[in-house]
Parts: C-alpha cells; structure tokens; sequence
C-alpha cells in the first residue's frame, strides 16, 4: 500500500471482468504453437493405438464407403455420374473432402464438454483445441486423398474406364478450397460447442445432422442431376456452401461439373465469416464456460 | 528494495454464482425449477449450496463464492492460502490462473502466473512418459525448447528413467504423480499457483517436493501461492497467509498466526450445541456424555454468567459427579472444579442432564476449551478431553474497552478512586 503510487505503472497483465465484445490475444495464441503442435501429434499417434490395422483405417473408412455408395446409388439407383466417368472415382472425389469437413465439424462441436477436466484445471488460449483437431484432421485428410490419388492414378492410367477423367488448371485453387473446408468446420463447430456449454440439445443435433447434410451436400450425385430431376428444391443444396466446395473439388480433380469464380468466392466468403462469428461465440464463451459447464 | 516489490495485486476481487445453475444441463430442470417456482415451491435443484452458510442469506438465488478479496504479494513471498472446505480457496486460485473469471474486480500481475491446481493435466495414457512430459509443459505454458533443454533433469527428478519410454498408463499411480510433479517443478514462471497437490505420492516423494518448492521461492526468487490443508507443509514453506472462509479474508498476516487462528478456530462454538457421541474418550473410561450445549443465545461474554448444559446417556444409573477444566488456546490450565467442591452428590434422579453455570466469567476474550469428567464420586467413568471449544466475546457496548490478548486471559473489573 506504501508505494501504490509507485508499482501502480507497469502490470504485465490484468484479470478482470471482461468488457470487451472481442478480446482476441493473438500473441499469446502464437506463444501456445508448441501446445497446438503437441495436441496434434498427440491426437494423431494416441487415435489408432492398440489396433492392429493402425492407420490402415484412414484408408479403409473412405474406401468401404465408396464401394457402397457405388453398389447403392449408382448400381442400384442408377444415379449417372457422366461417360467415361467411374461411379467409384465420382465417390472418392466426394467422399473425401466431405470426410474432412464432418471431421472438423464433429471434433470442435465438442471442445469444451469433452475438455471440461484439463479446461477447468489449467489456462491456455482455448482456441489452441479445436484448431489442432482440425490440423490434426488436415494430417488424415492428406492420408485419404493419397488414397484418392491411387485409384486415380490406377483408373485413368490402367484401365480404360476413365477416359473422361481430366485434371482441370483450377486444381491450383485446391489449397484455397482445403482451407475455406477447415475453416467452415471450424467456425460451424466452435459456434456449436459455445452453444452446448449449457445446453446438450445441439450436440445431439450433431450428430445425426452431419449425416443428413451430407445428403444435403451433393456427396454421391452431381448437383446438375438434382436440379434436373428436383427442380423445385435444389436451391437448397446449390446455396449450401458444402456442395459448392465438393462440386469444385470434382470439377478441380475429375472435371466433372463446372468452375465458376462466383461460387468459389460465395464460399470462401461464408467460410470466412462462419470463422470469425464462431471465433467471436467462443472467445466469449471461454472465459466463463466452467460456470456452467 | 527487491523483496518490496509488489508482483502480484489482487483488487476487490468477488466472484458470484447462480444456485441451481450448477449441474444443471438441460432446459428441462430449468423449466422444472421453474414449475416448482410457480407452485411456490421450493428449488428442487437448491442442494447444490444448502452446505454452503451463504445461501442461507434471504432467497436470492445467488452466492457470493468470493467478496471483496484484496491482498498484495511481495515477489519471493511464498503465500499460504487457508480455510475450510468451501471456503473459497480453489475458487479464488481458479481466478488467479484464468481458468474462470471473477465477477467484479481485478488481478494485476508483474510476471507470468502458471498454475498447477491438478497433477498431471492433460495426461494421455497412451503416450509414453517422455511424450507426456513435453505435452505436460506446452499445457503448463512451456516453449518445447525450454523443455527439451530441462528433460534430462525432469526425468531424473521424477525417478522414472526407467519407464520413460513406457505408455503411462503402465504406470503406477504414484509414478505418474511424480512424472507430473518434475515438469511442474521445472516450470519457470514468476508466480506459480499450487493447489493442494502435495497430497499425493509417498512420504519420501513429499518431503522431495516440498524442498523443491523451497528451492523454487528462497533460492530463485519466485513467488508462490500454495494452498494445502497440511498445516505442517504450509508452516514449513510459506512465510506469509491468507487466512478465508465463507469467501472473505479473515486474516492475512505472518504464517505462524494465521495458522494458529485457523487450528483453534477449527471446533469454535458459541452458541450452538455439540455432540459428544464422536469425541475421543480418555483411557479407560466409556461413553456416557452425549452432548453438551452453551444455552446463553447471545454466546459467551465476558463478565456475564454462562451456562453449559450436559447430557448424558439415559441408561445410567449409578451416582453422579460432573467436573471441569478451562484451558486458554495455548493449553494452559485457567480453571477447573467439580461437583464434589461444592459438596454436591447428585444420586439417581430423573433428569438426564446438569447445567452447569459459571458466574460471571472472568475471562478475556478468547478462544477456550473445556474438557468434562463425568464420574460417580470415586473415580472418573466418561473423560473428554477439550469437549468444546468456545469464543468469549466482549460486551462492546459497555464503556470499558476489550483488553488486549497479550494481557492475560483473566479479566478482573477494577475501581479506580483517586
């Protein structure tokens, strides 16, 4: 009390109430990089431990699904996928970033019920969580699209199924397209897991509306077959930021569909806006969330 | 110069909680609760505070876990934080490391503040020792290279160099406990917050620990907050304490005081009555005392009669012969008597209690015990040692001041002619 005068100048930092809508320390977020690197690794080497396969199941998960959506919906329902197109290939190409985004998605709509315990027990930026699962999903990403460039590769060079198949220049734009994915899933799942912190309703919600907006999505049809044979609702699916990032995807890989710079910017766009709301929902979440979590 | 530099302010600190909001997850207890309101009943979800003494006051909904907290530490001050269960000690270490926000009021920190109010934070049971020691530190706050440099003697501090490259959950509990310590102990931050962790590991393990904190404060300068209910460790390595309960400080002095207060404020009842059924019997006698109770509603005050009533079992039947002794808090004989003084024998009767009164107290404010001897005019049959404790308090409403402690524990009222 003496020398208040004195030491009242220069705080490293204060702890206070907050008063400020946004209050991003981007600083700090840099200084906690080891940390984000380390959930990483930790999330990539701890997931498949104690299985024999390993990570055999990243390759195996898109794999299964794609030969049965072929048998389904294109054998069965005999959705065209175009000449000189293989259904499988037409799969992969989807199911592929789709499997991205419902990764990232899924993973930060619960960040903070799951990490209750090391949140209510320890500070770092919380934003270091969901962005390390959706680097951590990056990683397994570029496991299955290797997996995609296999059959790729096999397809078009081996067999004469694919004679349709083209890599468009557009492919340059796929970095872009990767990171508008994650930061869709992102911001979608951080508004989510904001959201739960008091109530669950959203995470039940979650999990079946991840599945559904796949079918939403345009993952096993090409988005110019519904709005021929469903006219009067393919707005829903044309509008839904996904099927526009999966329809590029195909149109960047296989050359199916079109490009245009108009939706490749509504994308980008959303993504980007969806990111900075749910950065704001959760940064305002964080400080007070253990209350009533 | 150094030691009055103030690293660490904590201003008007308070920190509210809803009732009922605690545990609570759904909208359908909210809309229970809500039900239960409009019916005029009560809270069904209010168990969550009714330990707490705070909720007790009026029917708001909410309690205050913190109020007004102020206090300044020095860097290199080790500060002990004491109290109760519920007192608020986690809650305000829980500010202090960020984890939760407070209500009103600020911390001002002149250095970095890392926290360990759990072992072992972030522990992944698949991931070698070694792998856990470095995601460990990143959540504690450390730069990898700052770990990498400090992983050789983290490992030989934990005394697991064997296991290192062994998944953790092969460990033992206790080794795990000690991994978790070493990067902790090696952390660098100017102020470091510890709850309550020395608890864990084996003897050998906590005297290790508690010298490493003691290397931590006095040979590195560092300041540290610790809070532990081990008065033995608090004593042994803060210099300084911080005494709370119900969310307020009630003392923050010297160590050695506010431990003192704390021990004898433990079993304090002024007005209320105590059971006796748990207490712990002198050797060779047995349970026939089954409560004893202070009737004076306003508690003890000095000068003033004060009477204690005693119950005991109503099986007996033999003689009675009740005695008492009044020790101060420094266990000093003040007073003692009995039944047979005064001649009294109190043979068989219907009434399964005795008051007891003494007339008007001569004793200064205080904590004080009184131990019981209940026996049958031979020998003693149920001792209790230190029964209860109780508070005197001063009549401040009188035109003589409150003597001071240290001027004895009798009070005699004097005339003054001149």
């Amino acid at each position: 009390m003496l020398n208040k005068a004195k030491t009242s100048q220069d705080w490293l930092y204060t702890i206070s109430p907050r008063k400020k809508a946004i209050d991003l320390n981007f600083k700090e977020i840099w200084r906690y990089r080891d940390l984000l690197f380390l959930f990483v690794k930790r999330d990539v080497i701890t997931q498949y431990k104690q299985t024999i396969l390993g990570p055999l199941w990243y390759f195996i998960q898109p794999l299964f699904t794609s030969i049965i959506f072929t048998l389904i919906f294109n054998n069965l329902a005999s959705i065209p996928t175009g000449d000189g197109i293989p259904a499988f290939l037409f799969n992969l190409a989807g199911i592929t970033p789709w499997n991205y985004f419902s990764a990232c998605l899924t993973g930060t709509s619960s960040t903070f019920t799951v990490n209750q315990g090391i949140f209510g027990k320890v500070y770092f930026p919380r934003v270091i969580t969901p962005l390390s699962i959706v680097f951590s999903n990056l990683l397994k990403f570029g496991i299955q699209l290797l997996v995609f460039i296999c059959f790729y590769i096999y397809l078009v060079f081996f067999t004469d199924k694919a004679y349709n198949v083209t890599l468009q220049m557009a492919i340059l734009y796929l970095p872009m397209l990767i990171i508008f994915m994650g930061l869709f899933g992102l911001g979608l799942g951080m508004i989510i897991s904001s959201m739960t912190t008091k109530y669950r309703d959203l995470s039940f919600l979650v999990g079946f509306g991840v599945q559904l907006l796949m079918y939403g999505s345009a993952v096993m049809y090409p988005l110019s077959y519904f709005k021929e044979k469903v006219p009067k609702y393919a707005y829903l699916i044309e509008y839904n930021p996904m099927t526009t990032i999966i329809e590029l995807f195909r149109y960047m890989t296989i050359g199916v569909g079109e490009f245009s710079l108009y939706k490749f910017l509504y994308t980008g766009s959303v993504s980007i806006i969806c990111f900075l709301i749910g950065l704001i929902i959760f940064n305002k979440t964080e400080k007070s969330f253990i209350d009533t979590v | 110069m150094k030691t009055q530099d103030i690293i660490l302010k904590a201003e008007n600190i308070s920190k509210q909680y809803r009732l009922g909001l605690v545990g609570t997850g759904t909208i359908s207890h909210d809309l229970n609760r809500w039900w239960f309101k409009i019916r005029g009943k009560e809270d069904p979800y209010i168990k969550v505070g009714e330990v707490n003494d705070r909720s007790l006051k009026g029917n708001s909904q909410y309690v205050w876990a913190l109020k007004d907290i102020n206090f300044e530490v020095k860097r290199g001050e080790v500060l002990g934080v004491i109290g109760k269960n519920g007192a608020g000690k986690s809650t305000l270490l829980k500010i202090l490391s960020k984890v939760t926000g407070p209500t009103t009021g600020e911390v001002k920190a002149k250095g970095r503040i890392a926290s360990l109010l759990e072992v072992g934070t972030g522990f992944h049971g698949e991931m070698t020792g070694r792998e856990n020691v470095y995601l460990n530190g990143a959540i504690l706050g450390m730069a990898k290279k700052e770990i990498r440099a400090k992983i050789d003697e983290i490992i030989e501090f934990s005394g697991c160099e064997r296991y290192i490259d062994t998944p953790v959950k092969r460990y033992s509990s206790g080794m795990t406990v000690r991994l978790a310590f070493a990067v902790a102990a090696f952390l660098e931050p100017e102020i470091l917050v510890i709850d309550e962790v020395l608890a864990v590991g084996d003897a050998e393990f906590q005297k290790k620990a508690i010298g490493k904190m003691q290397d931590i404060s006095r040979g590195e300068g560092r300041t540290v907050l610790f809070v532990s209910h081990n008065m033995a460790a608090v004593k042994n390595l803060c210099t300084r304490g911080l005494l709370i309960d119900k969310g307020r400080i009630i003392l923050n002095d010297s160590i050695d005081n506010v431990v003192d207060l704390y021990l004898s404020s433990e079993d304090v009842i002024s007005t209320s009555s105590k059971s006796l059924l748990n207490s712990i019997r002198d050797r060779g006698t047995t349970q026939i005392m089954t409560s004893v109770k202070i009737l004076n509603k306003e508690g003890v005050i000095s000068g003033k009669d004060v009477s204690f009533r005693v119950h005991f079992k109503e099986d007996y039947k033999g003689d009675i012969s009740l005695g008492y002794l009044i020790k101060d808090d420094k266990d000093v004989n003040i007073h003692a008597s009995n039944m047979k003084q005064y001649n009294i024998l109190f043979a068989n009767k219907e009434s399964r209690y005795i008051d007891l009164t003494l007339r008007s107290l001569p004793l200064s404010p205080g904590k004080y015990s009184l131990s019981l001897y209940f026996g049958n005019g031979n020998y003693d049959l149920d001792v209790i040692n230190k029964a209860i404790f109780f508070q005197v308090f001063w009549d401040n409403s009188l035109s003589i001041k409150s003597p001071l402690k240290k001027w004895g524990n009798v009070f005699i009222s004097s005339n003054w002619n001149y």
